[in-house]
């Protein structure tokens, strides 16, 4: 362990006892995960541990210190503390707090086990880097050799423009085969038809004397220009509007070598730490809904009841106006455990209409722990709203949508209806709720600029925080950086360049 | 490993003071100093740099949440801070502040040890009795509700061990009533110091909203300090523009007239209120004066000074003068105090404070030198 710099104590021998019984029952319900090393630590170490994103060796910046600085003062004034951290590698690590008495420990050991099941299963962690603990130290080592030879402050200077475009990647792109964005795609132009080449825009004739009327000068004119534009657009850098940002400034920016080593360093631990943005409905919702059960039906004494009641409502508690992921989660997966234990689904269930019928439907089906287990393994945050959250469970969770009013000048509730609850609550996954920004054009205007494009889906950007944004691309970019975007249901074009920035009107 | 979260903490810390990278210095979001006071519920700051990001604007998105209440209601506090599937970062950027339930004594402990405030060395002597009762001791008699069961159990034990009434095998205790105990009090009389703050803020025309703010919100932090240092503080309050009057403390932030500035009319108030109400060799005794540093003319400043020197100072534990950076004031009167005073005179002291970030510095230069 010492080799990983985490500096912690071994497990008591009644802690080695309580988490074989803790393994063992969470085998016997079927979980599958990786080896599990406990570590025991206090506060302050999980603070430190939880500001570097669970990991003991991350590169030297300053946001961790920030995060620390929250974390620890937090804990000092009472209002937060960490109860469990664990870390997606194989196999993995997790921390058990020293102070924390024996329920919690059990606790945490078996909401660890689920999230261990979790990372081992679910297809959208099966890209991720399982050997993160070695690659984050030699990204350390690295950007500290960086810092050695090019200064500190000017590679943390690059470190802060990599992180503000550090969103900018595509979660999805691990699992698309890649082909390589800057070079023409064979198969494609194998299919074109040689002739267009040799008689450009020319319509087919069967009769020569026919070709001036089928054929007229200003026709042939057009396609060939046309032809053009589609060439060009063959050669137009990326040839579809590309999602990684990230990936196009790595191929395609004026970057020393370090720097591009750099960005590269921030782009692979965002893809790193993607799928747990993409998962945290389902993540948290599966590791408290297993410890629940451990605990509740194999692990917990009659002594203990009390202080495991306590804390497990402390976690689930949905405040007034706010929604817990963790609550949301493990109420979805127990509201599709009872759905297909009792077979309410399928088309006969869907076109009954008779809501005390259905209320009271059972088919004794028990397929319930079967599908969860089946739900953890395909879905992510998006597709397990968009399947299985329900009219009757947003009914029974109360929940509403929300919206500012401008006139008195405060969040109101809007809506309680089913569709629009579902609505917000995907659009709010979706890209975790951050704008949809593409490359469309390396050589805007012929000129080299940049052109990214704002997908809009109804909100517009902060023009405030885009125009850093901006000047951070432009550092990188060290040409002019536009980003096409809609304000105010118009179409709208910011431009940065030479420290200046400007907008217009489309 | 925990050298690396200090070195990456000490960096931070840096960067917020302002000590290195500048240019990062304008992310830097302090929360407000407090947001409600009342039901002793304060707002800690805790400052933090914003990476910015492409995002969507502020209070475009809305969210979804939870709880009773039909369309059109008001959400409460803290909506949207916890929405899922947005990372750790939070979308309220900028507004990252803590609501904190602490009691004021705590607050006073926090700010203390931020600011290195060192504790108050009182003068004068204890006049003030205070009397607390404390159930310290035993009695034979008593009511029941106060019947100390320990003691009683051992009283009834010596007995039956003495008498040879006790039976190992059988411990049965049965007390007599000459074996019982009752808790009963003793009543603590202390002397207490004694501490009173006089507030004086120029409200003419030029102070705005802004400095007012200013104002309330340092005024509330050395509220707080002094009655961690104090019992049975009092204030009072003075607002002035041409003339001076007393008032309390709702009118004092709300104020706001509209004129000249006789800064004298409210030190000789002061003095009036300390004349009549608070003997200095049983006080300590602390004005504190904001105001945006315009007097009328250099001779109500000299009318001050001599006010200052002669009487005032004598009587008070230290005079204390804020003077709130303001675009029409002309800083005027804090060099006119400066060459009368010094910068580092015994018990005048001067604070500029140039805006909201300004407010912890300033507390620091007032009370930072234990007096």
């Amino acid at each position: 362990m010492s080799s990983y710099g985490f500096n912690s104590s071994d497990l008591t021998p009644e802690l080695v006892a309580i988490r074989d019984e803790i393994r063992g029952y969470a085998q016997g319900y079927g979980l599958d995960f990786f080896d599990t090393i406990f570590e025991m630590v206090d506060h302050e170490q999980i603070n430190a541990f939880a500001a570097f994103g669970g990991f003991p060796v991350r590169y030297p910046h300053w946001r961790f210190g920030m995060d620390y600085d929250q974390l620890s003062k937090g804990y000092e004034y009472g209002l937060q503390k960490i109860y469990e951290m664990v870390i997606n590698t194989n196999p993995s690590y997790a921390y058990l707090m020293k102070a924390n008495d024996f329920v919690d420990q059990k606790t945490v050991m078996a909401h660890v086990y689920g999230h261990v099941d979790f990372f081992k299963n679910n297809y959208w962690f099966s890209k991720t880097n399982r050997k993160m603990l070695d690659t984050m130290a030699n990204h350390a080592v690295k950007i500290r050799d960086y810092m050695d030879r090019y200064g500190q402050e000017v590679v943390e200077d690059f470190i802060d423009r990599c992180l503000t475009l550090e969103p900018l990647i595509d979660p999805f792109l691990p699992f698309v085969e890649r082909k390589r964005s800057n070079e023409p795609d064979h198969r494609e132009s194998v299919t074109q038809p040689p002739e267009v080449a040799e008689e450009v825009g020319k319509l087919k004739i069967t009769r020569q004397y026919m070709d001036a009327y089928i054929n007229p000068a200003e026709f042939v004119e057009e396609q060939k220009q046309r032809q053009k534009d589609q060439n060009q657009k063959a050669r137009k850098n990326p040839p579809e509007p590309q999602k990684d940002v990230l990936l196009f400034l790595l191929e395609n920016s004026p970057l020393e070598d370090w720097q591009r080593e750099v960005l590269s360093i921030v782009r692979d631990e965002a893809y790193y730490f993607a799928p747990q943005g993409q998962t945290k409905i389902m993540n948290e919702g599966w590791a408290s809904y297993w410890h629940s059960k451990i605990m509740t039906q194999k692990a917990l004494k009659a002594s203990e009841i009390i202080d495991f009641a306590d804390h497990h409502a402390g976690t689930l508690v949905m405040q007034p106006g706010r929604i817990n992921p963790y609550k949301i989660g493990i109420e979805l997966y127990r509201d599709i455990e009872d759905r297909w234990d009792r077979g309410k689904f399928g088309k006969e269930y869907d076109e009954c209409d008779d809501m005390m019928v259905k209320h009271r439907w059972n088919k004794e089906l028990g397929l319930g722990r079967k599908k969860i287990f089946e739900v953890r393994k395909v879905c992510n945050d998006v597709t397990f709203i968009d399947e299985y959250l329900t009219e009757e469970f947003v009914e029974r969770f109360k929940l509403y949508t929300y919206q500012f009013n401008r006139r008195t000048n405060q969040y109101e509730i809007a809506d309680r209806d089913f569709k629009k609850v579902k609505e917000k609550l995907l659009f709010q996954l979706t890209n975790r709720g951050q704008p949809l920004i593409y490359v469309t054009d390396g050589n805007h205007h012929n000129k080299g600029e940049l052109l990214l494009w704002h997908k809009h889906q109804g909100l517009d950007l902060d023009v405030k925080y885009a125009r850093e944004t901006m000047r951070a691309l432009a550092e990188i970019w060290k040409r002019p950086v536009n980003v096409e975007t809609e304000v105010d249901g118009q179409k709208k074009l910011l431009s940065y360049q030479n420290g200046e920035f400007t907008e217009r009107f489309l | 490993m925990s050298n690396n979260i200090k070195r990456d903490h000490a960096r931070f810390r840096q960067i917020v003071k302002g000590k290195i990278k500048q240019d990062l210095k304008k992310y830097v979001t302090h929360g407000e100093m407090i947001g409600r006071k009342g039901k002793d519920r304060v707002t800690i700051p805790l400052p933090q740099i914003d990476i910015p990001h492409f995002r969507f604007g502020e209070k475009e998105q809305g969210g979804v949440g939870q709880g009773e209440g039909k369309p059109g209601d008001a959400v409460g506090q803290g909506q949207g801070e916890e929405q899922p599937g947005e990372g750790q970062a939070g979308n309220q950027g900028g507004e990252h502040t803590i609501e904190v339930d602490l009691t004021l004594q705590e607050l006073a402990e926090i700010l203390g040890e931020q600011l290195e405030l060192p504790k108050i060395e009182p003068r004068g002597h204890k006049t003030l009795k205070s009397k607390t009762d404390k159930y310290t001791g035993i009695a034979n008699q008593g009511p029941n509700s106060l019947r100390h069961f320990k003691r009683t159990f051992r009283e009834t034990l010596k007995r039956q061990i003495s008498s040879g009434t006790y039976d190992a095998d059988k411990p049965m205790i049965i007390p007599i009533k000459k074996d019982m105990r009752y808790r009963s009090w003793k009543s603590d009389v202390r002397h207490e110091n004694s501490a009173v703050i006089i507030y004086m803020m120029d409200v003419s025309g030029s102070m705005g909203d802004e400095q007012k703010e200013i104002v309330r919100t340092e005024a509330f932090w050395i509220d707080t300090w002094l009655r961690s240092q104090y019992k049975g503080i009092e204030t009072r309050y003075i607002i002035h523009d041409a003339t001076a009057r007393e008032v309390d403390e709702q009118t004092f932030f709300k104020t706001r007239e509209s004129g000249g500035t006789l800064i004298s009319s409210a030190y000789k108030l002061c003095e009036k209120i300390i004349d009549t109400d608070y003997s200095p060799s049983e006080w300590n005794i602390y004005p504190f004066h904001f105001s945006d540093g315009d007097n009328w003319s250099g001779e109500d400043t000299r009318v001050c000074m001599d006010l200052l020197q002669k009487s005032l100072l004598a009587k008070t534990n230290v005079f204390c003068y804020g003077q709130v950076e303001s675009r029409y004031g002309s800083g005027q009167f804090y060099k006119d105090l400066k060459e009368q005073f010094g910068g580092d005179h015994e018990s005048v002291i001067l604070s500029k404070i140039e805006n909201k970030e300004g407010i912890l510095q300033s507390i620091k230069d007032f009370l930072g030198k234990g007096r």
